[in-house]
């Protein structure tokens, strides 16, 4: 328990579990909504904000989210509006920002390129104490919107067009959905980088649903699992000197790929187990409706 | 409450609509799909809209619960304008669709219980709630199965739990876009029972199909869309065949100079 005790580590580690629990959390209705890249476009987009907060010594984390928030919902106004070439519209948003963060960082006095390297792929030792409460406060939001909404933020995403027609404010929700994935970008970002965000989004939780059978356990499996591996790769970095983000993203993966070697031998013992359905052939023919046959084009 | 919702149809005086189409026009793109459709259903009707793949069928139900904006004209919802209509628990909906999972695992009991938001809205489900999605689930005949995954289930599986999330909400109007659409044999059946006891206990219906198939016996009323505009309207046609359908005739495009609907627009 040795890593425990560098306060760089203290910190690093509370911003682990907080992305661990956060990224998985809104991911999962990323992945409902099979937009599972999402994520990966905010995440371009708040390098613009990363470099504005050089630019102008603000603080990269709280301009970064405000870009990203901007962004998030200037994408989901696209998807109202402009269906037909909306793909096109999102790649311009994504390498503009992309882009615009590289210009912006370059511009300023204070922005390096190792510091820009730390915001692409996360830095442990870099977090400070003023981004452990700015990831607190953002963390917190996260949580109670996916938590508390989940029943309608369930229903928006599985179905858009019923969810309208219960009456439920699906634009506002659309949005709120949009924003909470910009602010957990932000979240992430100090820990996993802007560009490995989006796997700790949706990694966990493809995880997840190779054993799940409910939204509700693959909502709970991807946010433990989204926090095993954050936690594991912060300690692993630690003690290894390799790159935190790059190092948990691994580790997700990893985890992707033996729960699906476990899911098959489990779904056939739950077949089993489940009332025993014969194997041949039980059902009667239906018989042939008079006047069915002749009508057949 | 601004009408009884119990009273029985008086005799002489019809009751008011619960849905009202006046000279409805939508376009989709450029090319006009309804052409001035008027499309009344009164409480307690069971009304089947037929017609062809690219007759607007599906575009008239849409616009009547708000999917497809009009170009023109007016619909009312149990006499409330469309635009005003808020009391989205009186209606349930089942759209077209084949499948009821989306980019997650969802049980067929959450999937369900999403249809109960229209009354549960923002605060948490009570015991009465609960209750209602169950008994849903049941009159489906899933209760067995709601708490396995909808990935697991058949197709007419699927329309069965779209319709008891429709159902959840334990509406008076109920509009479904091709229910029968893919389903089984034996799915249909139990379609079939469900609806009849919607319809016994007082339901509204407005159902898109594209041949009546084994709902005939519980249809009052049916209109017949072509080419967005309406060209019957009052009994079912006489099913002799599946020919005998008004607007089944897209099978054999007869005139050269009449495009080929290709069926992608509704």
């Amino acid at each position: 328990m040795e890593f425990l005790s560098p306060p760089f580590m203290q910190r690093a580690l509370i911003a682990a579990v907080l992305v661990g629990i956060t990224a998985p959390a809104i991911g999962i209705y990323l992945v409902q909504r099979r937009q599972a890249l999402m994520g990966d476009g905010i995440g371009h987009i708040a390098m613009t904000g990363v470099g504005l907060g050089f630019l102008m010594s603000a603080n990269p984390v709280w301009m970064a989210t405000l870009v990203a928030v901007a962004g998030s919902v200037v994408m989901e106004l696209i998807r109202w509006y402009g269906r037909t070439r909306g793909d096109i519209a999102l790649a311009m948003l994504f390498y503009g920002g992309m882009a615009g963060g590289v210009m912006l960082i370059n511009l300023s006095d204070t922005g390096s390129n190792a510091n820009l390297t730390s915001y692409l792929f996360g830095s442990l030792s870099t977090v400070s104490e003023e981004d452990v409460t700015t990831i607190a406060v953002l963390a917190a939001f996260v949580i109670l919107v996916t938590v508390g909404l989940r029943r309608q933020l369930f229903a928006v995403s599985q179905d858009e067009e019923f969810a309208r027609v219960t009456g439920l404010p699906v634009r506002a929700l659309n949005l709120l959905v949009a924003v909470t994935a910009a602010v957990t970008v932000t979240v992430a970002m100090r820990v996993v980088g802007l560009l490995l965000v989006s796997a700790l989004m949706v990694v966990p939780v493809a995880a997840a649903q190779q054993i799940a059978r409910s939204f509700k356990v693959t909502f709970a499996l991807s946010v433990v699992l989204g926090t095993a591996v954050t936690l594991a790769g912060t300690v692993t970095s630690y003690y290894q000197d390799v790159p935190p983000g790059a190092t948990i993203v691994l580790l997700a993966i990893a985890a992707f790929v033996a729960l699906t070697a476990l899911a098959t031998p489990l779904a056939r013992r739950k077949a089993r187990s489940r009332a025993p359905e014969p194997a041949e052939c039980t059902l009667e023919v239906p018989a042939a409706r008079p006047g069915s046959e002749d009508t057949r084009v | 409450m601004t009408e009884p919702a119990t009273s029985p149809p008086m005799s002489g005086t019809r009751p008011e609509p619960v849905i009202s189409m006046r000279s409805g026009t939508a376009t989709l793109g450029a090319r006009p799909v309804l052409r001035g459709v008027d499309l009344t259903v009164h409480r307690g009707e069971v009304v089947a809209l037929l017609g062809a793949n690219g007759s607007g069928k599906s575009t008239a139900v849409r616009s009547v619960i708000g999917q497809v904006p009009l170009t023109g004209g007016t619909v009312e919802l149990f006499g409330t304008p469309l635009r005003r209509f808020r009391r989205w628990a009186r209606v349930g909906y089942v759209p077209q669709r084949t499948t009821a999972s989306g980019g997650v695992p969802a049980t067929i009991h959450e999937v369900v219980s999403s249809g109960r938001l229209s009354r549960t809205r923002l605060r948490p489900p009570g015991k009465a709630d609960r209750a209602a999605v169950d008994r849903a689930i049941a009159l489906v005949g899933l209760a067995d199965r709601a708490r396995d995954s909808v990935d697991a289930l058949s197709g007419g599986q699927h329309q069965r739990v779209l319709i008891a999330r429709a159902l959840a909400a334990e509406p008076e109007l109920l509009i479904m876009d091709e229910p029968m659409a893919g389903v089984d044999l034996a799915s249909q059946e139990i379609l079939a029972t469900t609806l009849r006891e919607q319809v016994a206990a007082g339901t509204t219906v407005l159902l898109v199909l594209h041949e009546l198939g084994p709902l005939e016996p519980l249809i009052d009323r049916a209109v017949v869309l072509r080419d967005g505009c309406v060209t019957h309207d009052g009994p079912p046609p006489e099913a002799v065949g599946q020919h005998a359908l008004p607007g089944h005739d897209h099978v054999h495009p007869h005139a050269a100079s009449e495009p080929v609907r290709t069926g992608l627009l509704t």
